[in-house]
């Protein structure tokens, strides 16, 4: 009868023996979460549980989120009523298979601080509206590890995918191993180790890839430390610099001239001195060096010295612009050789091919001429129609042959004659205004000529892409003549500058200077 | 070849009387189905029913051991007119396909069977395709069993329940001479669990028997005056009989205790949850007992009357679980109940949301809310005035940094070069309106591609952009088909209906081998050999044959140059009537099961092999990412670097690249950077490759020493 007080019941979630354990696993379609599923299922059967999995096939596992749910429970010879999928609230080992996806997992109620054990692949799998960004789309991942931290009863996060790969496995492996080495379901190592080998494929990789996970969830390895940023002694000149005796020596002179830099610069100094010389010989460092030395000589203490290192970062990229020259001396260096070779896995007794995908445009090609000859066929319409039917194709260059190696080991061999050609006219010429414009402001209002230096991460891209961030760049820097005397002037040029990095055409940019020209009106009135 | 093999399990079809059969759902079914003596059955694949198909090809050897002709049909359509054989013949017969968008293009020949009626049980399965992880507009089959008087089971969620609805059905289309729909939802297709097996039992008559002695009875054909008796038939004696066959065989479970004020009705598929709200409520154990009355409806339609009011008896107050809308049940009831003159109040959707999933939380929020209001004293103490509880986690940042992760093409996707092509010609020419279809092809309405405005249907795609066709327009639309969408309906709908309405627009049918989205299925323009069935026929050859005088192949799609050059031609042509591109390439993620194997084996037996990899040279990318908004490829990622002069990642080419082309050929055919790089390795070298790769090696270096030897080297610069 209702009405009576109702009798025992063991509930679910109750600490005893017929409690029902809920597992959900939210993974990126395509990693194999079905595999961990099956996995876990058999791992309970196989320790007296009966078990059941859910699944949502189909579309959602074309790289879209996705989730699989097992619960289970002691076997008392009863069938117990299980749910087909997660509740908020409501389940006890939470498996991700990517950070985000752990972090999605948290916003959807899925973990709990009083009972949620967490285990979270802490590698990241970048979403499609991270990835088109023209800036860094990448949502921030510390947020979730706080969060998850503060949101479960126990975080285990490493990257399973990396020791997966180490392995030779699949990342589904490294997690079964964590959730062995959690120790969050009452059943054995050597249970799980049963449920892989009976699976038949790649066990050798798999038992490898669960054991080293099964380790690092327990505690038992120490992750390797990672590498230490480079620090100023790791670069110090002469310690991986090489080269003839006389240009070292040279080189020794003019690194000698950032030990008189202030502290602060001498890092960024360095490592644009070493992008520059790298560039194009040990003379444009010197004129780099000039260049710097302008800024830190209007420079102070005060402001930690923020325009100088923003000058010395800024000032390198400008300088090593992307010309075909770089692109084929960088296409044919042994240490890009050894690069590929070592990303691609060759093993040795196989060969190696390299096609490089080239499109030149008439713009590529005057600009590796002489300046004089380069304008004078841009300044001529029909004969550069006629030149960009002839040079404006797809070229596919083996690097690995004679002739395409030569072909660009030729061109990237013009590097000498870079400074009298069109491209680097253009170049400097944009550069001096750029950064005469961004140091004119140091007197009035410092921030806002650091703003200036940084706009210059704007320009990037080949061609059109090049064009556009050139027209991005020209529109930030628009609205000097709005901002100039505000206080807020840097902060709005950064804003700007962060805008134009959100989309390709710059529309977010364009809303942004919208706002800033009513800022002017409102000034006005 | 499907992407799923049923080979291994489909040996448990085998298992005998008092053997436990264990493993998904819709195995399940397919066991239920040969121990019920079917003879023969058809489908259409589509989540979430497009295992079962697999299945049942999968299982083609034990369904001809047991005379079970089996045929993947055309359409839903197609799949439901076969049922046809059940109409004169004792033959039982099933159909399987995905609701509710199947069920509508099933639904002519749904309601022509369903008014003559049938001799034979005749059974379709409808995968319910709603709430999480579905693909389609979100509506209810429920509606399709009452308008043309179909029943409908929707038993409770575990396999000895759906096996049991499997028997029942026939049984229960026989005695009452009408098909009977059986819907599974999503996650109950592929749920894991056990049953107890019968034998399998050959089918007492079989089509051949069938087609050695045809039968006809006019009164079963749907023609006037037949028609209008099958009316009178179905409310005078078919619905009857169902009546007193779902009582008397007590189809739907009664659980809980008897009495008390209050009870649950609920639909048999949302039993489960329904358990699992009370066991958190600490009203139900582990095995679903409990004290409260629960009437579950494993025939949600039609309901019984009698079974309903005497559940009713004595109640203040019944709760009605029925996910999705119209409440049709719940107004159902609610009708008894006045009709009966009964003071029992009804309640459902003020509890429950009239729209929406029933997902956990939900269950828990309006179960719990409708015990609050009217038994409070069921319910604990604390559930009934809970300690407040901090939420504990703030997620609301949360919610701004987690990116949406939305399905997309897969990797190495042959669609995908289609949309970057169409994406650079609208660069180059403009906006177009563009009609999508269903299929993979549609994830191109979705970022980076951002192309499409509607999506009408399978195989619908030209027919949804047959309006927007006027002699005044300066530009076309651009409309996609599928080749499953293509052979499902589109031949005739889209591009028939095209050429004889002279249509000016361009039509691109998105060619991959397969029905691809639905598992990889072959179909008729399959260009594998299929042991049952006949493929290779190509679509440029339908197309053709259907009048299409301005047709373009494709037979790469990688050639993103070429795509783009074919659509310029298409849009800008002057030939009148329907330009029809067919853009061909196998769908990836079939290849490479096929060929992944073979090449892995011809790697280990020292054949001469060449595997393709991309790569980016990560000091020529500046980071602008231009390649991946015409891309999307999962293997195509951002990474840092460790270097404080960039501040933007670089494009990286991760290990799961499957060296299709596409970012080589975008970045030549939209002038991107060139920093990509493709890298064949040379497995198992011949003598001539290995001397030509050391004379070039050794030339090679000398040049690289040459210039080495005269600049400074920076390590790690």
């Amino acid at each position: 009868m209702l009405d009576a007080v109702p009798p025992f019941r063991p509930r679910a979630g109750a600490q005893d023996d017929e409690r029902v354990i809920k597992l959900a696993v939210l993974a990126v379609g395509g990693q194999g979460g079905g595999v961990l599923a099956d996995w876990i299922t058999d791992v309970a059967e196989r320790n007296g549980y009966v078990a059941q999995s859910t699944s949502v096939a189909g579309v959602a596992q074309r790289t879209g989120a996705t989730i699989y749910y097992v619960e289970m429970a002691r076997d008392t010879g009863r069938l117990p009523v299980f749910a087909l999928s997660p509740s908020q609230g409501d389940v006890d080992i939470l498996i991700a298979a990517e950070l985000m996806e752990a972090g999605r997992a948290i916003i959807r109620g899925f973990v709990t601080p009083e009972r949620t054990t967490l285990i979270a692949s802490s590698h990241r799998i970048a979403a499609v509206s991270e990835k088109i960004e023209p800036g860094d789309g990448r949502a921030s991942s510390s947020k979730v590890h706080a969060t998850a931290q503060a949101a479960s009863k126990r975080f285990i996060a490493f990257d399973m995918e990396k020791i997966a790969a180490d392995n030779g496995s699949m990342i589904s492996a490294s997690l079964l191993g964590a959730l062995a080495g959690s120790d969050a379901l009452p059943f054995t190592r050597e249970s799980y180790e049963q449920a892989v080998s009976a699976g038949g494929r790649g066990v050798k990789a798999s038992l490898a890839a669960f054991g080293a996970a099964y380790d690092r969830a327990r505690g038992t390895t120490v992750p390797a430390p990672r590498v230490a940023e480079p620090t100023i002694g790791d670069s110090a000149p002469g310690s991986n610099v090489s080269g003839p005796q006389n240009l070292m020596q040279r080189w020794q002179a003019l690194a000698a001239h950032i030990d008189v830099m202030p502290v602060a610069v001498r890092d960024m100094a360095l490592r644009g001195l070493r992008k520059v010389v790298d560039y194009q010989d040990i003379a444009y460092g010197r004129e780099y060096l000039d260049r710097l030395d302008k800024a830190v000589a209007l420079d102070h203490a005060d402001h930690a010295y923020a325009l100088s290192i923003a000058a010395a970062k800024h000032l390198a990229n400008a300088m090593c612009y992307d010309d075909m020259i770089r692109v084929a001396d960088l296409k044919t260096r042994s240490t890009r050789d050894k690069r590929v070779r070592r990303e691609v896995g060759v093993k040795d007794g196989s060969i190696l091919q390299v096609t490089e995908y080239f499109h030149p445009r008439i713009e590529e090609f005057c600009g590796t001429l002489p300046a004089g000859l380069g304008s004078y066929i841009e300044s001529r319409p029909k004969l550069a129609a006629f030149l960009d039917r002839r040079i404006n194709h797809g070229r596919r260059i083996r690097t690995d042959s004679f002739a395409g190696f030569a072909a660009l080991w030729f061109i990237g061999g013009l590097r000498r004659w870079r400074r009298g050609l069109l491209r680097h006219k253009v170049e400097v010429a944009h550069l001096e205004r750029w950064y005469a414009l961004a140091l004119g402001y140091v007197g009035q209002d410092y921030a806002l000529a650091v703003e200036i230096l940084n706009c210059r991460r704007l320009i990037k891209g080949y061609s059109d892409t090049h064009v556009r961030a050139q027209s991005k760049f020209d529109r930030v820097l628009s609205a000097l003549d709005l901002l100039k005397g505000r206080p807020d002037a840097a902060d709005w040029i950064r804003r700007l500058r962060e805008a134009a990095l959100k989309d390709e055409k710059g529309d977010m940019l364009d809303g942004a200077l919208k706002t800033v020209a009513t800022l002017g009106e409102s000034a006005a009135r | 070849m499907a992407e799923r093999s049923f080979a291994k399990e489909v040996e448990k079809l085998r298992l005998g009387a008092g053997e436990e059969f264990a493993g998904e759902g819709i195995l399940a079914i397919t066991k239920a189905l040969l121990q019920c003596g079917v003879g023969y059955v058809g489908g259409y694949q589509g989540a979430p029913i497009s295992h079962l198909m697999d299945v049942l090809a999968d299982a083609q050897d034990i369904l001809g051991e047991l005379g079970v002709h089996f045929e993947a049909s055309a359409s839903e359509a197609t799949a439901t007119a076969m049922l046809a054989a059940s109409v004169h013949y004792p033959i039982r017969g099933a159909a399987t396909f995905k609701s509710t968008v199947g069920t509508n293009v099933a639904s002519d020949a749904l309601a022509n069977l369903a008014s003559g009626g049938v001799t034979g049980g005749a059974l379709i399965i409808v995968g319910e395709d709603y709430g999480e992880g579905s693909s389609i507009m979100q509506e209810r089959s429920h509606a399709f069993a009452m308008k043309s008087q179909v029943w409908l089971l929707d038993p409770r969620p575990n396999l000895p329940s759906i096996v049991k609805a499997v028997e029942d059905g026939f049984e229960l289309s026989e005695i009452s001479n009408t098909p009977v729909m059986l819907q599974v939802r999503i996650r109950c297709c592929h749920v894991h669990g056990h049953f107890i097996a019968k034998d399998n039992k050959r089918p007492p008559m079989t089509v051949a028997d069938a087609l050695d002695a045809p039968r006809r009875d006019t009164g079963r054909i749907v023609l006037p005056p037949a028609s209008f008796l099958h009316e009178k038939e179905k409310v005078q004696k078919r619905w009857p009989a169902a009546v007193d066959f779902i009582r008397q065989n007590k189809i739907n479970e009664f659980f809980g205790s008897d009495h008390g004020s209050v009870g649950i009705v609920m639909q048999g598929g949302m039993y489960n949850s329904v358990i699992r709200a009370l066991q958190r409520l600490g009203l139900a154990d582990t095995y679903g007992d409990t004290d409260v009355p629960l009437y579950v409806l494993n025939a949600v339609y039609p309901l019984i009357d009698d079974e309903f009011l005497s559940f009713c008896e004595g109640k203040q107050s019944v709760l009605v679980v029925e996910e999705g809308q119209p409440n049709y049940i719940e107004q159902a009831f609610a009708s008894m109940l006045h009709k009966a003159g009964r003071g029992t109040r009804l309640v459902g959707k003020e509890h429950l949301p009239m729209a929406g999933e029933y997902t956990g939380q939900v269950m828990l929020d309006g179960i719990g809310a409708f015990l609050r209001a009217e038994a409070p004293h069921l319910l604990p103490g604390e559930v009934r005035a809970p300690n407040k509880v901090g939420d504990g986690v703030d997620t609301a940042d949360l919610i701004n940094v987690v990116p949406g992760r939305p399905p997309g093409f897969c990797i190495g996707c042959p669609e995908r070069p289609i949309f970057a092509a169409t994406k650079l010609i609208e660069q180059e020419l403009g906006k177009h309106q563009i009609a999508s279809d269903i299929g993979c092809h549609l994830f191109s309405i979705m970022p980076p591609f951002e192309l499409g405005a509607t999506t009408m249907g399978y195989g619908l795609g030209p027919a949804s952009a047959s309006a927007f066709n006027s002699p005044d327009a300066k530009r076309r639309s651009i409309s996609f088909v599928g080749d499953g969408g293509f052979w499902h309906n589109g031949l005739t709908s889209s591009i028939g209906n095209a050429v004889f309405n002279k249509n000016d627009g361009v039509i691109v049918i998105v060619d991959n081998f397969y029905s691809a989205a639905t598992g990889g299925q072959d179909i008729l323009s399959s260009r594998a050999g299929n042991k049952t069935k006949s493929t290779k026929h190509p679509i440029t050859e339908a197309v053709k044959g259907m009048g299409v005088k301005w047709l373009r192949h494709v037979d790469r799609t990688y050639d993103v140059t070429k795509m783009q050059d074919t659509l310029r031609e298409a849009l800008t042509t002057e030939e009148k009537g329907p330009k029809v591109i067919v853009a061909s390439s196998e769908c990836m993620l079939n290849r490479q099961r096929r060929e992944k194997p073979l090449v892995d084996k011809a790697i280990k037996g020292g054949e001469r092999v060449v595997k393709p990899k991309f790569g980016v040279d990560e000091d020529i990318c500046t980071g602008d990412h231009a390649c991946m908004r015409l891309s999307g490829c999962p293997s195509l990622s951002v990474k840092s670097l460790d270097d404080p002069l960039r501040d933007d990642p670089v494009a990286h080419i991760d290990q799961s690249c499957v060296g299709c082309g596409n970012c080589g050929e975008v970045a030549d055919a939209a002038v991107l950077c060139p920093s990509f790089y493709r890298a064949d390795v040379v497995h198992n070298p011949s003598g001539w490759d290995r001397f030509l790769e050391s004379a070039r090696r050794a030339t090679i270096s000398l040049l690289q020493r040459r210039r080495e030897s005269r600049r400074l080297t920076f390590a790690n610069a």
